[in-house]
């Protein structure tokens, strides 16, 4: 067993990213995420493992550094909370198009607008649904604890080299925020040069003798090409779904009734679960921990034998959607929300829950 | 006289660099994209440097830099190229790193990152094409539309007091403690097209010393966007462009000039 030390779920990330082996964290200061930077800054990676990180003028120049370093096959990250994850999108759409691997965390906030520095899941579509322009769509794991905040980096690089593409780790204001035991792994070295033109024989690193120059591009001016490029980026996607879909499943085996939650509403969800238990109600919890792809098939199943489903999210509706594509209108699927950075109370979910489904409180 | 007679080593007075594609250069006739393209090809052939350069093509008329430069290369977001080069630069600080920029890439759109890379001293360098306007979109007014001067969004020559005045980025960036080695040029006669092949072989060289960004505007026509033949864009580039931008070092590093 690693190392147990107590910490918040941004600093988590960032001790993650410097044990993984990454390359460069390029970011800009925003609450509730600024502690990854600060984390980075206080630990000098530069120093030991080589880890390039800078603080950037703007998270437009961080997210196209990103790019740089993504193009040169190196491992490579960001950091932001929802406005400035906004401002990220021009240049995750280039990473998609420009089949790059890269992790950007969002470390959600209220919103819209500049909103509240309080924890919310309202960029649920921005994230799951490609979020800049064009057709893409981005790995999204969304953690439920600091352990995960931890785990899921390592996770989201794999991902991204497997499928050149970007990946996102959608967490939000309580889980980057809150201090939890975490196990720390061994220092993952850092690729050498030699491993890195192995691995990406794609990356731009200066051309030599015996190969094709490379050329990062998402620019095909002929549509059928376009076309083309778009069929073999969704093809990626297809794959996803099959092979790299995760998930957590609570007492839905005799369950009668499920919530759907991630991330945060999750772990509070799970509370309600238990007071339901308690009460002889057979409540479970289904936690999609990728968002995209969704687990879908996995949810379907689940729902095979039950009488209804109760999306919880910080939201005012956006994951509910995917549920009731999910469950194909099998069973009632109904949503219930907080907003704006105000999160739910386990009683207040399964008062919601009974007057839903056991017809009043 | 047989032609091949004539080919032969002694009788070669010029040659396309090999680093240039076999594609057709998609640039209007007389265009200075297509000089300046040249030019970095060139000194980067002689440096003997291809294995260690990346370039960074912007959005502009030059978005398809990539097509003509046989060197890894990528292809930034519209004015973002001093961004990608930054972490280029960072993560591989042996290789030799340059952006190629428009004047609505480099100084309007991407103004933040080309004053920040500038200003923070990242050991690239960056060629700036300086032709007034917005050539790839059609010819809208640009940050460095000189006064008066007709564009498709300023059809009535621009009005400073209504549409603000040019930028000359150069100077301003000249004076950032970042910037090591800062020239103007042009490509457009023999004589300013072996001037500027000596400022971007400087400016190459100088990415050794690791002492900051090495910057060189080069002032250029666009024929096509200014509505007039190559020879006519020539001269008004010089009787218009040249007295607001005028050729020359603006700021050499200290030991040279000693
Ligand atoms: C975000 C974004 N905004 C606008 C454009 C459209 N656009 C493409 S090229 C260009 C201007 C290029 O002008 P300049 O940088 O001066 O280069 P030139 O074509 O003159 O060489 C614009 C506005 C774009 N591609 N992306
Ligand atoms: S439009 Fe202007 S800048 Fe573009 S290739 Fe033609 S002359 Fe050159």
């Amino acid at each position: 067993m690693g190392d147990l030390k107590l910490m918040k779920g941004n600093e988590a990330v960032a001790e993650a990213a410097i044990r993984a082996g990454v390359d460069g964290y390029f970011g800009y200061p925003i609450t509730p995420q600024s502690e990854v930077l600060e984390h980075l800054m206080a630990n000098k990676p530069y120093e030991t493992t080589g880890m390039v990180v800078l603080q950037a003028e703007s998270e437009v120049a961080a997210i196209n550094m990103v790019y740089g370093g993504a193009s040169c096959g190196r491992m490579v990250m960001t950091s932001s909370s929802s406005p400035g994850i906004s401002l990220k999108q021009e240049g995750i759409s280039y990473l998609a198009g420009s089949e790059l691997p890269a992790l950007i965390v969002n470390v959600v906030r209220g919103g819209p607008g500049l909103g509240d520095i309080q924890p919310s899941q309202g960029d649920y579509f921005q994230a799951t649904k490609g979020g800049g322009h064009g057709d893409y769509r981005m790995y999204v794991l969304a953690p439920s604890s600091v352990q995960e905040m931890y785990d899921f980096v390592k996770i989201a690089f794999d991902k991204a080299f497997k499928y050149r593409n970007p990946s996102m780790i959608l967490s939000d204001g309580a889980i980057g925020q809150m201090m939890e035991k975490v196990e720390i792994s061994e220092q993952t070295p850092r690729r050498t040069p030699e491993e890195i033109e192995k691995q990406c024989p794609w990356a731009t690193v200066g051309k030599p003798t015996n190969r094709q120059r490379n050329i990062i591009t998402s620019l095909y001016l002929d549509p059928y090409v376009q076309e083309k490029h778009v069929l073999k980026i969704k093809a990626k996607y297809e794959r996803m779904q099959k092979e790299d879909v995760l998930y957590e499943k609570i007492k839905c085996d005799d369950a009668e009734y499920i919530l759907v939650a991630y991330g945060s509403s999750a772990r509070i969800a799970q509370k309600t679960v238990d007071i339901a238990r308690k009460q002889g109600i057979k409540l479970g919890l289904f936690r999609p921990i990728t968002l995209f792809p969704f687990p879908s098939k996995e949810l379907f199943e689940v729902s095979k034998h039950l009488k209804g489903a109760l999306a919880v999210e910080l939201s005012t509706g956006q994951m509910v959607e995917d549920v009731k594509l999910a469950v194909e209108c099998k069973i009632p699927v109904y949503h219930f929300g907080r907003y704006g950075g105000v999160i739910h109370t386990p009683v207040e979910i399964f008062n919601e829950f009974k007057s839903k489904f056991l017809g009043g409180i | 006289m047989d032609i091949n007679e004539i080919i032969k080593p002694e009788n070669l007075v010029y040659k396309k660099t090999k680093l240039f594609t076999e594609k057709p250069l998609s640039y209007c006739p007389g265009c200075g994209h297509g000089t300046t393209h040249r030019l970095i090809l060139e000194v980067i052939e002689e440096m003997g440097i291809v294995s260690d350069t990346i370039g960074i093509a912007p959005v502009g008329c030059a978005v398809l830099a990539y097509e003509f430069m046989d060197i890894d290369m990528q292809q930034a977001a519209h004015g973002r190229a001093p961004a990608l080069a930054t972490a280029v630069k960072r993560l591989m600080p042996n290789k030799f790193v340059f952006t190629y920029q428009g004047d609505g890439d480099l100084a309007a759109i991407g103004t933040a990152e080309t004053i920040h890379a500038c200003n923070r001293g990242e050991n690239i360098t960056m060629i700036f094409i300086n032709n007034g306007i917005y050539g790839m979109t059609g010819g809208q007014m640009a940050p460095t539309t000189l006064p008066g001067m007709k564009t498709s969004t300023s059809p009535f020559g621009r009005d400073v007091r209504i549409m603000g005045n040019p930028l000359k980025i150069t100077e301003l960036l000249a004076n950032l403690p970042g910037t090591y080695y800062v020239t103007r040029q042009a490509v457009h006669t023999p004589n300013a097209v072996r001037k500027a092949k000596k400022a971007i072989r400087n400016a190459f060289e100088y990415q050794k010393l690791n002492k900051g960004v090495s910057f060189v505007e080069v002032v250029s026509n666009c024929n096509s966007g200014w509505k007039m033949t190559p020879n006519d864009a020539n001269k008004w580039m010089e009787e218009n462009m040249f007295p607001f931008y005028p050729l020359g070092d603006i700021k050499v590093p200290q030991l040279e000039k000693a």
